[in-house]
């Protein structure tokens, strides 16, 4: 055991991570809240209403 | 007391700090642009240094990085970030002075910076070139802006944090790292210091600073952007979440180690440099899955692009985007930087992600946002960011053709070789060859300038209709 195993690990730690974070991301367990998530620019008009109001009263 | 309550059960949103950041985006795309143009001209006619000093090439170039870089990228990414974070996370900045510190914070090292620089004082650090009292309030600033960004992200009333919120995380946190360790220095008097880095470790820091500052700072910031504002502007969430996930590990996790490419054939050790190289490769893929990401998020709404020209800077933007992360990774590869490499064509490629992918994807967020800052329905007008969007194509088209143009000949130049083994030109005779192309790239960065200030009109049109059209209607509701 030297400091190149450690290095190939790395790689094999890396790769690992990689394949989980896919799985994770694509697991249909998760799909309906990622879906939700997307939605979330669209979500927020009335208080982005009130500020554009409140902005041009205190001008 | 009931305007309190009002405030408790109504909350708002913080508009100010963004408009301000907002504006300023477009005055400090307007000084920094206006120099570039003219260092471009000095290198076309250098006459136009004046043969003064704190007017000379040397001077100035660091000058129209900064303020493009920090002053017009960063302004951007202020008003980007502080306005998604509130609109995605439901919620009001944690603080208003600590966002106001932040502008005026910001705006005083930008002016620090247009005065130490062309007086001479530098770091001579690239993109790093501020000293060290400058180095300190810009630190200072900036883990206020974490604080207020992250603040704001903990106090959210959404239970998911949405991606962009995500990438501009990313960007701040890594900004602050990158900052701090490459700009650690003795100070020898205030004006005067010295890297605690020597040697090639030095240069190895410069270039994992310098390249984690296009990665995170020019890169990871905007693609918060992207993925707010496409999706906004196109008026359907984003191609696939679930992509957006991805993305995000997979490029902060291999940017971080792409600077060695900036140090192919140098002292640096040769293992180094090749990880390098593999790394920039990778992140081909990333920098790929980003950009489709975004552009597929139009499928089904290709038509309004039309009508559309804040849509079109936003999609153009992605597209060079696209080319110019297929460039670097090229680029990064030794037998090809072994051409490329101290040659025009690497300005060539800096321009088509700074002028293609950062400012004009800037340029479009700013367009959707302005008219929202000053309560308005739409711009002053549609038609003049047409204009601006076909002078901003034309004028990054001409610069990095340019580029191209002159880089690769400059690279064959060099490298060609009598039989008896001296060189076939001299040094000068690619300088002379390349003029034609230094004028074409002053008019590209001339037509891209004059678009600014067809936007600087746009805004101010935009804003002041205020003041004459909406003054009953304003009055009226302060009355009520």
């Amino acid at each position: 055991m030297d400091i190149n195993d450690l290095r190939g690990l790395s790689t094999l730690f890396l790769m690992i991570s990689f394949i989980g974070l896919c799985f994770w991301a694509y697991s249909s367990k998760r799909k309906k809240a990622f879906d939700e998530a997307a939605q979330l620019p669209f979500a927020d008009d009335d208080m982005n209403q009130r500020t554009m109001r409140e902005d041009v009263r205190n001008d | 007391m009931s305007e309190l309550n009002s405030a408790l059960e109504h909350p708002t949103y913080n508009y100010k700090v963004v408009r301000q950041f907002a504006v300023m985006t477009v005055v400090w795309g307007i000084v920094g642009m206006l120099v570039g143009v003219w260092i471009a001209a000095q290198l076309a006619w250098p006459a136009l240094n004046f043969d003064l000093p704190w007017t000379s090439f040397g001077r100035l170039r660091p000058l129209h990085t900064n303020a493009v870089i920090f002053a017009f990228g960063g302004s951007a990414l202020f008003a980007t970030s502080y306005y998604v974070v509130q609109r995605t996370c439901q919620v009001r900045l944690i603080s208003d002075k600590l966002a106001a510190f932040t502008f005026w914070g910001w705006q005083a090292v930008i002016v620090l910076a247009a005065i130490t620089l062309p007086l001479g004082y530098t770091s001579s650090k690239e993109y790093a070139e501020l000293e060290w009292p400058i180095d300190i309030l810009i630190a200072v600033v900036w883990v206020s802006y974490a604080i207020v960004f992250f603040g704001t992200i903990a106090r959210r009333n959404t239970s998911h944090i949405y991606v962009a919120n995500w990438f501009y995380g990313g960007f701040i946190l890594t900004v602050a790292v990158l900052h701090i360790l490459n700009s650690l220095a003795v100070p020898v008097d205030m004006t005067k210091s010295y890297s605690i880095y020597a040697g090639t470790v030095d240069a190895m820091m410069q270039w994992w600073y310098g390249h984690n500052a296009v990665g995170f700072f020019l890169t990871a910031g905007f693609l918060g952007m992207m993925y707010y504002f496409v999706p906004k502007q196109a008026e359907r969430p984003v191609y696939s979440y679930r992509l957006s996930i991805v993305h995000f590990w997979a490029l902060i996790a291999v940017y971080i180690w792409a600077g060695p490419h900036h140090l192919h054939y140098t002292a640096l050790p040769d293992w180094a440099q090749s990880l390098g190289m593999v790394m920039s490769v990778i992140l081909l893929a990333p920098s790929w899955g980003g950009m489709i990401n975004g552009m597929m998020t139009l499928s089904g709404a290709w038509h309004k692009l039309r009508t559309d020209p804040i849509l079109r800077f936003l999609v153009v933007s992605l597209s060079f985007y696209g080319m110019s992360t297929f460039e670097g990774p090229m680029m990064s590869i030794k037998t090809v930087n072994a051409l490329s490499h101290y040659t025009d064509w690497t300005i060539g490629h800096v321009h088509s992600g700074a002028l293609g992918w950062v400012a004009m994807i800037s340029i479009g967020s700013t367009y959707h946002l302005i008219p929202i800052l000053f309560g308005k329905e739409k711009m002053y007008s549609v038609e003049l960011i047409n204009v601006h969007f076909w002078m901003s194509t034309i004028g990054t088209v001409l610069y990095i053709a340019s580029m191209w143009v002159n880089g690769i000949m400059q690279g064959l130049m060099w490298r060609a070789y009598n039989q008896d083994g001296t060189l076939t030109y001299t040094f000068v005779e690619s300088v002379v060859a390349s003029h034609p192309g230094y004028i074409v790239r002053v008019a590209g960065g001339a037509i891209f300038f004059a678009g600014m200030l067809v936007m600087a009109y746009n805004l101010y049109m935009t804003a002041r209709r205020d003041a004459s059209e909406d003054q009953p209607a304003s009055a009226a509701a302060s009355a009520a």
